[in-house]
């Protein structure tokens, strides 16, 4: 009998991958343990190996192929025949909510910052922030990065992928898993005049060296009369990715911003983690600065630009409208994003902005919004207590208190550490049509 | 002179490191346990550790007049540690940095004693501009990077310092002071995990003054010798009596050499004793007040090096002006220190980020 072997998935937030490599060809015989083939995920070059014995009766995928969605039948072992693959990898089941999100990002109304009749092209999310590390380390040669698996394992989510190369051991350096104390060296290193730029593999595992975070990096500064400085960026994925668990699955942002002294950054798309990655790098103090792993590999506009260099603490409209202010940021943009789009079609005209820097907030935008809107509702991905949402709510309030038609209404996470089955993840979590219900009733629709 | 050892555990001159081939500094610092100081270098160092003596001693007046508030830890009786390692280090170029015990390590690098006394009273003319205090003081000009107020964070800090100077290939270390307590916090271990692999240049000091707060090291440590604490990472240890400044000075120029020529890493164990409480609130109810006598009577730093110096046919006059030297800088400090104005209120929200966003 037939035994369809399908694209596995190799990491928890794996759609698809690259058939790299074939190990076997037809009609050979293959036992548990054997590898069978190499597959390129958008974090890795994994090995696939055999769990069943047989003949490799046909090979469905040919090497070399991309965007095989997981699950596709890549080849069978032994006689019969199976399915054709699927024409086009596009074509494949449809992703999870979160992730549906149109690959490419609307087009976005002109931004100050990015110069008129700018060439655009596209780029992932993980591509624009290696770009970034790797720019400002070709022009400041006092600029290196540290942390784990960020040097020969390409980056534990490959955003480092290609600066070893470049750079060499010196400046791309794995580290023990010991972020305490890595990030202590970095923020000693920054104290003594280097721009270290010290990757967590997740923001989870940077609670270790919180410690470092404020004590050390963003009080030091104050503490000293301004004779200390520290140029330090922490960066690495924060936030809920895909069925990871509770210790696997938080959004530090309102822990972050509620320190003087940090400057906390939490871009979205593609052109945003460059410019303000780049800017981040450059800039004095130190810098959390958020990415989220299941933004990384999505697509969007780019600037073509030599050095493309965004202002710290500037919020951007994504969309422009009249009726409702959405603000959000991080992935939480391209679902109110979608949101926008489905209000739009019940005759509601969202504005949403995303906030790009959690501290300093840039507060100006999100009133003027609302002096226009006089709605807000605001969505965040983490939860509802002292988060963003409730700091916006709380700006809202005491600065805008005669512009609001209806009381602020935040779309957070649920309050409860995030569970693991699919079903109760999915619950816990925001989505869009949750940010639909929350501004039909600021709207009182 | 007297050599001193715990108070608490035996002196552990018989069991070094333990370790095959980590003990060889240590055996260099046996076979030549006195540095050799000329006349004029050794009354420098006592007139170091006589200013240190004496601003703390002030300072703690200070305090209880309340000029001085918050958390204030005296360096009184471990004077010998931080004049006899910062003499083995080129100013200006080496980097130091160690926790909240650190107005001796200020004063042994030659900071103005006047801004450092203006810091403890929180006026603008401190070195801080009266917003770190006590715990919270920096030179950057000197290479003194403070000052800080977490157990143990300077080491991964430190470490960092040394991080930048094989970054920068400046021939440059850092020696990054610690206490017993602090030998017990986890990122000490990471760092020195990762200054091994990496061969940074730095020097570990353990201050052991024997307490942390009030729980006596045999209380906190199972490996109640601290020199031995690198073995695990290969880092040489040394165990040295920081009683005895000459002693202090022979170690250092040991741990320097070989941390210079691009070795890694040392770890000293400087064998000291706090005179005073942790900080000014102590109440010292978990030590006899025989023991610090005794410590005072028979191990004082200050009182060995006069001890040499008058051998050596030094005149106590000699002495004695220095001694009223010093009590005229500490009290124009003080002086200075009390009528400095406080800083402005607009200070209050400078130096929170370095640009303007």
């Amino acid at each position: 009998m037939a035994i369809e072997l399908k694209m596995p998935a190799l990491s928890p937030t794996m759609e698809e991958g690259k058939l790299a490599r074939w190990l076997v060809k037809e009609g050979d015989e293959v036992k548990s343990g054997d590898i069978l083939a190499e597959i390129e995920t958008d974090k890795a070059t994994m090995e696939f190996e055999a769990v069943d014995e047989g003949t490799i009766g046909r090979i469905v995928v040919a090497e070399g192929t991309e965007g095989v969605k997981v699950g596709t039948v890549i080849a069978v072992i032994g006689e019969g025949d199976v399915a054709a693959p699927a024409a086009a990898p596009a074509a494949a089941a449809p992703a999870p909510a979160a992730v549906a999100a149109a690959p490419v990002a609307p087009k976005a109304p002109a931004k100050p910052e990015i110069p008129a009749g700018t060439n655009m092209k596209h780029s992932t999310v993980r591509d624009a922030l290696r770009d970034a590390m790797a720019e400002e380390m070709r022009r400041d040669p006092r600029v290196f990065v540290m942390g784990e698996e960020v040097a020969e394992y390409q980056g534990a989510y490959k955003v480092t992928q290609g600066l070893l190369q470049e750079f060499g051991p010196k400046r791309v350096i794995d580290t023990p898993i010991t972020e305490y104390g890595f990030a202590g060296i970095g923020t000693g290193a920054a104290m003594g005049g280097l721009r270290p730029i010290v990757e967590f593999m997740t923001f989870n595992f940077a609670m270790q060296a919180i410690d470092h975070i404020i004590n050390s990096a963003a009080k030091t500064n104050y503490m000293s009369g301004g004779q200390m400085r520290c140029p330090v960026v922490f960066r690495g994925p924060n936030g809920a990715a895909s069925r990871v668990g509770a210790q696997h699955s938080q959004n530090y942002g309102p822990w972050y911003a509620n320190v003087p002294g940090l400057i906390v950054i939490a871009p979205y798309d593609a052109s945003d983690a460059k410019g303000l990655l780049k800017a981040a790098i450059r800039s004095e103090d130190p810098v959390v600065f958020l990415e989220n792993e299941l933004v990384y590999g999505r697509t969007f506009e780019l600037p073509e630009l030599d050095d493309h260099v965004l202002p710290i603490g500037k919020a951007r409209i994504m969309r422009e409208g009249k009726d409702v202010t959405i603000v959000s940021y991080s992935i939480g943009v391209g679902m109110a994003l979608e949101a926008a789009e489905t209000l739009a079609a019940e005759g509601i005209d969202a504005e949403v902005i995303d906030l790009r820097t959690l501290r300093p907030l840039d507060k100006e935008t999100v009133l003027a919004s609302l002096a226009k809107t006089n709605r807000i509702v605001v969505a965040e991905e983490g939860w509802p207590t002292c988060s963003i949402a409730s700091e916006i709510a709380a700006i809202a309030m005491e600065d805008g208190f005669d512009d609001l038609d209806a009381p602020v209404v935040r779309v957070c996470n649920e309050d409860v550490p995030l569970p693991y089955a699919n079903n109760l993840e999915k619950a816990a979590l925001i989505e869009p049509s949750r940010i639909v219900a929350a501004a039909k009733k600021v709207c009182y629709r | 002179m007297a050599r001193t050892g715990k108070t608490q555990n035996p002196t552990p001159t018989a069991d070094t490191t333990g370790n095959s081939g980590l003990d060889h500094l240590q055996q260099a610092y046996e076979a030549n346990r006195l540095y050799a100081a000329t006349d004029d270098e050794l009354l420098h160092f006592y007139e170091q550790m006589v200013l240190i003596r004496r601003f703390e001693e002030r300072a703690g007046q200070l305090y209880g007049l309340g000029l001085i508030g918050g958390f204030c830890h005296l360096y009184i009786g471990q004077e010998a540690v931080a004049v006899g390692i910062q003499s083995a280090l080129k100013e200006g170029h080496d980097s130091v940095i160690t926790g909240y015990r650190d107005h001796g390590h200020m004063l042994a690098y030659g900071i103005d004693p006047k801004v450092i006394m203006a810091e403890l009273t929180g006026r603008e003319a401190g070195i801080s501009r009266g917003k770190g205090g006590s715990m919270h003081m920096f030179s950057t000009s000197h290479k003194f990077y403070g000052g800080h107020g977490i157990v143990g964070a300077q080491v991964s800090l430190g470490a960092g310092l040394a991080f930048s100077h094989q970054y920068n290939e400046d021939g440059g270390l850092c020696v990054a002071y610690f206490g017993d307590g602090a030998a017990n916090q986890g990122q000490v271990y990471e760092s020195f995990n990762m200054a091994a692999l990496w061969k940074l240049p730095i020097i570990f000091v353990v201050e052991n003054n024997q307490y942390a707060m009030g729980t006596a090291v045999r209380r906190s440590s199972a490996e109640t010798h601290f020199h031995k604490r690198g073995t695990a990472f290969t880092i040489p240890g040394m165990d040295v009596n920081g009683n005895d400044v000459l002693e202090v000075r022979s170690a250092a120029n040991i741990a320097v050499e070989y941390v210079r020529a691009g070795n890694g890493p040392v770890l000293m164990e400087l064998n000291t004793y706090r005179y005073r409480g942790h900080s000014m609130s102590d109440p010292a109810k978990y030590r006899s007040r025989e023991e610090v006598q005794d410590m005072r009577d028979h191990h004082d730093p200050i009182e060995a090096a006069k001890i040499e110096l008058m051998k050596r046919g030094v005149a106590e006059d000699k002495l004695k002006e220095i001694d009223k030297k010093i009590r005229q800088i500490v009290s124009e400090s003080a002086d200075f220190a009390e009528n400095s104005p406080e800083p402005a209120l607009s200070e209050l929200y400078t130096d929170v980020l370095v640009e303007t966003y």
